[in-house]
């Protein structure tokens, strides 16, 4: 057993630190969110050239540093940490995720860029009325010669609005909702047929609603398996669970310090409000869920490829759903009214929090999904 | 003891539905469902069509035009507005300033201003918390120096600044607790001024808070001259107009019947959206863990509205609304934040679209269904109960005190 980093993930956890830090601040972040783009480039392409993080959890033959999913949960945490909005979730963690796994020709084309920093991948999977469950799918590729022809609604997809390439789950059989029948394609963005009604998130990002009308997809776009893919989609998105609650972690840590410095800072009644005992223990209570938020994460990354991978997936998120919806409301009620001024950091903190909370599958539905693989 | 309604209780309460029927502002309706941000005249539409009923001072004692009713029938007409998804009339004039100056006020100050806070003429503001002055309000440091005008007059001149002043842009008057005694006690040296806002020296700049909503404002008070017969009650003795203001706010702070109507449209949304579990057909009311969820808050709820119904057949009786209120503010807002909880849950992914990101004009439909798009910024925007009106921590500060004598 060995928690430790290895030494090129400590040098990619500071540089990813500093760097944000240096050039990341929250006003920064601000002019971002409310700019035409909805994300800053500039950002994606320092990742890629000046930090070269977008390959560090790729293979070395695809000319990454030869790292994974521990990588991935590194540089997460800082991402949480500074609120990045920049898609490094869905480009690396869930279409690299995607790539890695399938392998062949679109792995080969596709990583070096992703590395680059050419690709932008936004991930096409929720539906209307599917809610968490990644079968439900009214999303059809229907055969037609050697193509595909896909039809259907993509729900809130992040990254959308400035993603090069999507990563749709359609049925090519079978029932809504049955586990056979789902396969998976690579789209690029601007292919014929696809139209979309693109917005910000109250979290600060931006999303799409993805229309697919008669878009067409050759046979060598599928990503996996004909009609056998759900496996696939349920193993990259238990990586990009564990990637999101080590973002989750870090957007904890920051809103405790955060709570912590204001509260040391801020008078009433004569003394730092940080001396009232009842807002100490409430603290200590946040500072216990942001520790075990870390706790969980490394755990479920350190299982990602473990036979009951799922169920340890969905106890970490169970838990950092619950713990960041105490951490982010004890953040707002301990900052007073200047919690909830949009104006503030700290707010915003707490509107990511709320939004991972759900970001594939809120606590409840993890609970379930727990239950339902407990021995 | 029993439940039931008297038989002039029940056609009182036709009579409010009906009236509510008849007289809602469409145009209200239409903006709250879709979560646009009303207006001046959208808040006032509704207060002036109360207002020519007779019902606008629904806890005003009559002799000040108020209805007079029984403590049944302000519950039904909260129970029939909630119901109705008719919004409460802002606070801050009807049962706020008001009960001051009836209590307090000279017979100039009940005469100039009971009449336009009633009708709904005269949009009032509060104007107690500051940048250092929240929690504990009596360390305000707004001042108020008295002089003697070229008329021969008393004045106040008052600087300083208040902050969270809800709604203040709108605002033709403000009732402000400001420092007219430096050198006393903290609690003893406050004044309780009314100030018209026109009066040049006030600046009015929002804050924008976590929905994207302009509900809250900084005031800047910069050389602002009020008369001195604008003071409410004797000089340096505002506190005890303000604890008495703060009991009254509390008052009806419960929300029971805001909050039945809320977990009946948490429950209709949980019917309509599916469950990720089961078949394709499965509403999310049918999931356990959900359904426990509502259940719960229900059996809360019910607790919160018989504690409240105790709380007023005792201030019937003769006991004021005493520390007990707290109870009532603790408990209620914690269901009103859970309501918004379970909302946002229950939208899924639909919660994570803006709606207000759309721009100017931009009159498409927003994202996802009707009941989605304001379920986060609902959430963010209802952390504030807890904090506002004495915060939960406060609240509990006062039981452990004042009712556990701790
Ligand atoms: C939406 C909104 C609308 C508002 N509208 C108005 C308005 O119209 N007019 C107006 O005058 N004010 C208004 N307020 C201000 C409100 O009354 C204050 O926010 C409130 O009194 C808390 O003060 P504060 O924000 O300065 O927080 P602080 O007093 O700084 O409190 C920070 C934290 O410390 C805790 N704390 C403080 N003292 C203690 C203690 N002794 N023991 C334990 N914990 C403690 C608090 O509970 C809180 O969690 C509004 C506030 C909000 C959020």
């Amino acid at each position: 057993m060995d928690f430790n980093f290895s030494d090129e993930q400590t040098m990619v956890r500071d540089s990813v630190a500093r760097y944000l830090a240096d050039t990341y601040d929250f006003e920064t972040r601000m002019k971002t969110v409310h700019g035409e783009a909805g994300w800053n480039p500039a950002v994606w392409q320092a990742f890629a050239q000046e930090l070269g993080i977008l390959g560090a959890s790729f293979a070395e033959d695809h000319g990454g540093l030869g790292g994974g999913a521990v990588d991935n949960m590194v540089i997460m945490e800082e991402i949480g940490k500074a609120l990045v909005i920049e898609p490094y979730l869905s480009t690396v963690v869930i279409g690299g995720g995607f790539l890695k796994r399938a392998g062949g020709g679109n792995a080969d084309a596709v990583i070096p860029q992703i590395i680059g920093g050419q690709v932008v991948i936004a991930f096409a999977y929720a539906e209307p009325q599917g809610r968490y469950n990644l079968a439900d799918l009214r999303t059809t590729a229907r055969r037609d010669g050697s193509d595909f022809v896909i039809n259907g609604h993509k729900a809130v997809v992040r990254d959308a609005p400035f993603a090069t390439h999507f990563i749709v789950t359609a049925r090519t059989g079978g029932s809504q909702r049955e586990s056979g029948g789902v396969s998976v394609f690579l789209i690029p963005a601007d292919a014929a047929g696809i139209t979309r009604r693109d917005y910000p998130t109250v979290d600060g990002a931006r999303a799409s609603e993805v229309y697919f009308e008669n878009v067409r997809a050759a046979a060598d776009q599928l990503l996996g398996d004909e009609g056998g893919a759900l496996p696939l989609v349920e193993q990259v998105v238990d990586e990009a669970i564990a990637a999101v609650c080590a973002e989750g972690a870090g957007v904890a840590r920051r809103l405790h310090e955060g709570t912590l410095d204001y509260a040391r800072q801020r008078k009433q009644f004569g003394r730092p409000i940080a001396e009232f005992q009842v807002l100490q223990h409430r603290m200590v209570d946040m500072f216990m869920e942001v520790e075990q938020a870390v706790s969980m994460t490394l755990m479920a990354t350190l299982r990602l490829n473990d036979a009951d991978r799922s169920k340890h997936v969905s106890a970490a998120k169970n838990k950092i759903a619950r713990g960041l919806r105490f951490v982010g409301q004890g953040a707002v009620q301990i900052h007073g009214g200047i919690g909830i001024s949009n104006e503030l950091a700290i707010g915003h903190y707490f509107k990511r929090a709320s939004m991972i909370e759900s970001q594939f599958g809120d606590a409840d539905f993890h609970l379930r999904r727990y239950e339902s693989l407990m021995d | 003891m029993n439940l039931d309604f008297s038989p002039e209780d029940l056609a009182f309460r036709d009579e409010v539905r009906a009236f509510i029927a008849e007289n809602y502002p469409q145009q209200l309706r239409t903006k709250s469902e879709e979560g646009e941000e009303l207006s001046k005249e959208d808040f006032l539409s509704w207060h002036r069509a109360l207002a020519k009923k007779g019902w606008a001072g629904i806890a005003w004692p009559k002799e000040h035009g108020g209805t007079g009713w029984t403590s049944v029938q302000k519950y039904i007409f909260g129970e029939e507005s909630a119901r109705a998804d008719a919004m409460r009339l802002l606070p801050f004039g009807l049962n706020m300033v008001a009960p001051v100056i009836w209590t307090f006020g000279t017979e100039e100050q009940k005469a100039q201003h009971l009449p336009g806070i009633l009708s709904g003429e005269v949009w009032w503001c509060q104007g107690y918390s500051e940048p250092g002055a929240g929690s504990d309000l009596a360390s305000l440091r707004t001042k108020a120096e008295r002089f003697t005008g070229d008329d021969g007059k008393e004045y106040y001149k008052v600087n300083g600044q208040k902050t969270w002043t809800t709604l203040a842009q709108h605002a033709d008057w403000g009732f402000f607790l400001v420092r007219t005694d430096p050198t006393s006690k903290p609690q003893e040296g406050i004044s309780f001024l009314l100030i018209d806002m026109k009066t040049p020296g006030i600046t009015v700049r929002p804050i924008i808070t976590l929905g994207g909503e302009h509900e809250v404002n900084e005031v800047w008070l910069e050389d602002v001259i009020v008369p001195v017969e604008n003071r409410v009650f004797h000089e340096n003795k505002g506190w005890t107009c303000a604890k008495f203001l703060l009991a009254h706010e509390r008052t009806g702070i419960a929300g029971v019947a805001a909050s039945k109507r809320g977990v009946e449209k948490v429950k209709a949304i949980a019917r309509t959206e599916l469950d990720s579990f089961g078949d394709e057909s499965a509403p999310l009311l049918a999931n356990p863990f959900f359904k426990r969820k509502v259940a719960e808050l229900e059996i809360d709820l019910a607790a919160l509205e018989f504690t409240e119904l105790r709380t007023l057949a005792g201030e019937a009786s003769g006991k004021g609304p005493g520390p007990e209120s707290s109870l009532l503010k603790i408990k209620g807002t914690e269901i009103q934040q859970r309501i918004t909880e379970l909302a946002l849950e229950a939208v899924g992914h639909y919660g994570a679209p803006y709606f207000r990101g759309f721009g100017e004009g931009d009159n498409e439909h927003p994202i996802g269904p009707d009941y989605a798009h304001r379920a986060a910024p609902t959430y963010f925007n209802v952390r504030k109960t807890s904090i506002y009106g004495g915060s939960n921590e406060i609240q509990r500060n006062i039981i452990a005190k004042m009712v556990l004598g701790l």
